[in-house]
């Protein structure tokens, strides 16, 4: 059901259409952070703005539309977004990740493959990978123009003389197509390699930053590292409790106050869609199709 | 047995609900009405009209209503209606120096043409508990004489006269409209004025007595502060002249700034300037003195380091509905990230252990 009071999907049309002319011409020069009139959303900066405005511009009534945080369906935020396109946009939605036409992300990538035609937008706190390295907005402008990137590999050249290893652990830098140093958004770097040649499309909004970004489809984009310190894609060293996947994203959940804990997926579909099918971790209790 | 957490949507429902029960506090105490919020708490209604950047009395009052009294909270609800709405055109520039008065001071001259006016300030009242307002005291009348009909001229106009004060000739530009387009450093003045307007005043008052304390200090004087109301009119293509649309209540300050000179030219006073809607003197004081600071490259000053000579650190740190949100944000779930921190350190923390032990 949705709301009358409100154009489709909530953003008036010449909105949708400014927002639009940022994505393609994000989708045009892939990694390059667009500038845009972010628009005041009846949520908080900070709490999904640009992604739900990136939606919003790209939904279509018979889009079927599937909104996670932290791989999850059913975390909070989550809900709330998904219930204001309920409400605004009156579009189908799922948890299935391969019955989505649009999803948006918080943090992670599902675990399950996209396909061709699916959109994966990602909401993104701080678009510009080199912000902690230099806060000006002015200068790292100027620094992705002359593509002056030596800052960020003296940063992880730092890490491994401090730490013996590259210590960013998730929002971690990545080039695309050999131009633009990206951020990925905070998604662990777990994830970093999904990003690359994907047949979906992934789209990033930053509303309080006013940023957009894209990746085409089969967008090559490499995590930054070094010949002899090679990019690392690390997990909880476990199987899921649940479902026993080896291959997932794991969330620690603490279960007493005795040092008790157990790993279990962080996305939640992939993990009951296992489950479902019979797949059995070592905590986990068979499930019935369909049932309770 | 582990159950993943669910029922997000009920909990969220329910979260409302109790809200809205808070909102409404003691059954016993009569509900506060939009129509007392607007006429008793004017100077919140104000400022919400101000950084929510929408000229609504009953709305604002309503925003506050609905926000508990929550002002930053009341300007958000004011900023995500107002973005809803249609933008129909660009006003006429207002003419302050038309401006029916009801407060006009100037701290630079002892008397001026249209005098100085007091009006309804907490200016020198004795800031003693009031336990008459306790008791629900009506407050006695005022006493009254006739509005004076002709228009208060500005102090910056008889300082321009002389040419004692920087010229700012009249432009023709249309501005830029900073909820329209994102905003790309550096600025116009223009635009950082409208950045300012609806900046915090808590941010805005901060940076501002920053300059007074010696950090980018511009040596302001208030040339004049005056409140009143202003037309506003609009051109309407069809009748090919302005007609007046409403009326704004709006504060406005000018300080006169010393400027030593430079070789092409001679010593002369520069401006500062601010505008804000309603009754708001505070904030238009401190918008003035951080718009005189942040114009230090222009009259060929020194940067030196101040804060409040920033342009970036000001304008991407004025917005309190933007920092609010950024800032309890992190509120939200962050366990992925936190996962990938807690495995990072974990194992750098083996490494060193593995470390130790061969060593020993």
């Amino acid at each position: 059901m949705s709301d009358q009071a409100y154009n489709f999907a909530y953003l008036d049309e010449q909105t949708k259409r400014m927002i639009r002319r940022a994505i393609l011409k994000g989708v045009a020069v892939p990694g390059y952070q667009v500038p845009f009139a972010s628009r005041e959303m009846p949520m908080p900066y900070g709490w999904g703005t640009g992604g739900v405005q990136v939606t919003a511009a790209c939904l279509t009534p018979d889009d079927t539309l599937k909104v996670i945080d932290q791989g999850a369906d059913d975390t909070t935020n989550a809900v709330s977004i998904r219930k204001f396109f309920q409400r605004t946009a009156g579009v189908a939605v799922t948890e299935a990740t391969a019955d989505a036409t649009l999803i948006q992300t918080r943090h992670r990538i599902p675990e399950a493959a996209l396909t061709t035609g699916q959109i994966l937008v990602y909401q993104v706190p701080i678009p510009e990978p080199l912000r902690f390295l230099e806060p000006r907005e002015t200068e790292t402008r100027k620094m992705h123009e002359l593509e002056e990137y030596g800052l960020i590999h003296v940063k992880l050249y730092e890490d491994i003389a401090r730490h013996g290893t590259i210590a960013t652990s998730y929002a971690y830098p990545v080039k695309v197509e050999g131009r633009y140093v990206m951020d990925p958004s905070p998604i662990p770097k777990f994830d970093n390699p999904k990003l690359s040649n994907s047949p979906a499309l992934q789209l990033f909004g930053a509303g309080r930053e006013q940023r957009i970004y894209a990746l085409p489809p089969f967008t090559h984009v490499v995590s930054l590292d070094f010949d002899d310190h090679p990019f690392e894609p690390s997990k909880a060293p476990h199987d899921c409790d649940l479902c026993g996947a080896g291959e997932s994203y794991l969330d620690e959940v603490i279960t007493d106050d005795q040092g008790g804990r157990m790993f279990v997926c962080s996305d939640t579909d992939f993990c009951r869609t296992r489950c479902e099918a019979g797949h059995l971790g070592a905590l986990g209790v068979p499930v019935l199709k369909g049932g309770a | 047995m582990y159950v993943a957490v669910k029922g997000g949507e009920r909990a969220i429902d329910n979260a409302h609900a109790w809200l809205a029960e808070e909102r409404r506090g003691d059954l016993g105490v009569a509900e506060l009405s939009v129509a007392q919020i607007r006429a008793q708490l004017s100077l919140a209604v104000n400022r919400v009209m101000a950084e929510g950047s929408l000229y609504d009395p009953d709305l604002a009052a309503l925003a506050i209503k609905q926000a508990r009294g929550d002002l930053i909270e009341a300007i958000f609800l004011i900023r995500a209606y107002r973005t809803t709405l249609p933008r129909l055109g660009a006003s006429c520039p207002v003419n302050t120096a038309e401006m029916a008065v009801i407060r006009r001071i100037s701290a630079t001259f002892k008397d001026l043409p249209g005098g100085q006016v007091l009006g309804p300030t907490f200016d020198y009242t004795h800031r003693l508990l009031d336990f008459k307002l306790a008791a629900e005291g009506e407050a006695a009348q005022a006493a009254t004489a006739p509005a004076a009909m002709e228009a208060v001229p500005h102090v910056m106009a008889m300082l321009d006269r002389d040419g004692m004060i920087e010229a700012e000739p009249l432009g023709n530009d249309v501005p830029a409209d900073l909820t329209r387009e994102p905003m790309e450093l550096p600025g116009s003045r223009a635009l950082r004025l409208q950045a300012i307007t609806r900046g915090d005043e808590g941010f805005i008052l901060s940076m501002a007595y920053s300059t007074q304390r010696g950090y980018g200090r511009t040596h302001a004087f208030v040339g004049e502060l005056r409140i009143g109301a202003v037309a506003v009119e609009m051109e309407i293509p069809e009748l090919g002249f302005a007609v007046e649309i409403g009326e704004i209540e709006l504060t406005e300050c000018e300080t006169v700034n010393q400027f030593k000179g430079s070789k092409t030219e001679p010593p002369q006073f520069t401006r500062g300037y601010g505008l804000v809607f309603g009754q708001t003197e505070r904030k238009a004081i401190a918008m003035s003195l951080v718009d005189r600071s942040l114009r230090w490259a222009e009259l060929g000053e020194d940067y030196t380091g101040a804060p409040a000579q920033d342009e970036e650190f000001v304008l991407m740190h004025a917005d309190n509905v933007q920092a609010t949100g950024f800032l309890e944000h992190i509120k939200l779930p962050h366990y992925v990230d936190f996962q990938s921190e807690l495995e990072l350190v974990r194992r750098l923390r083996a490494e060193v252990f593995a470390t130790q032990e061969a060593a020993e």
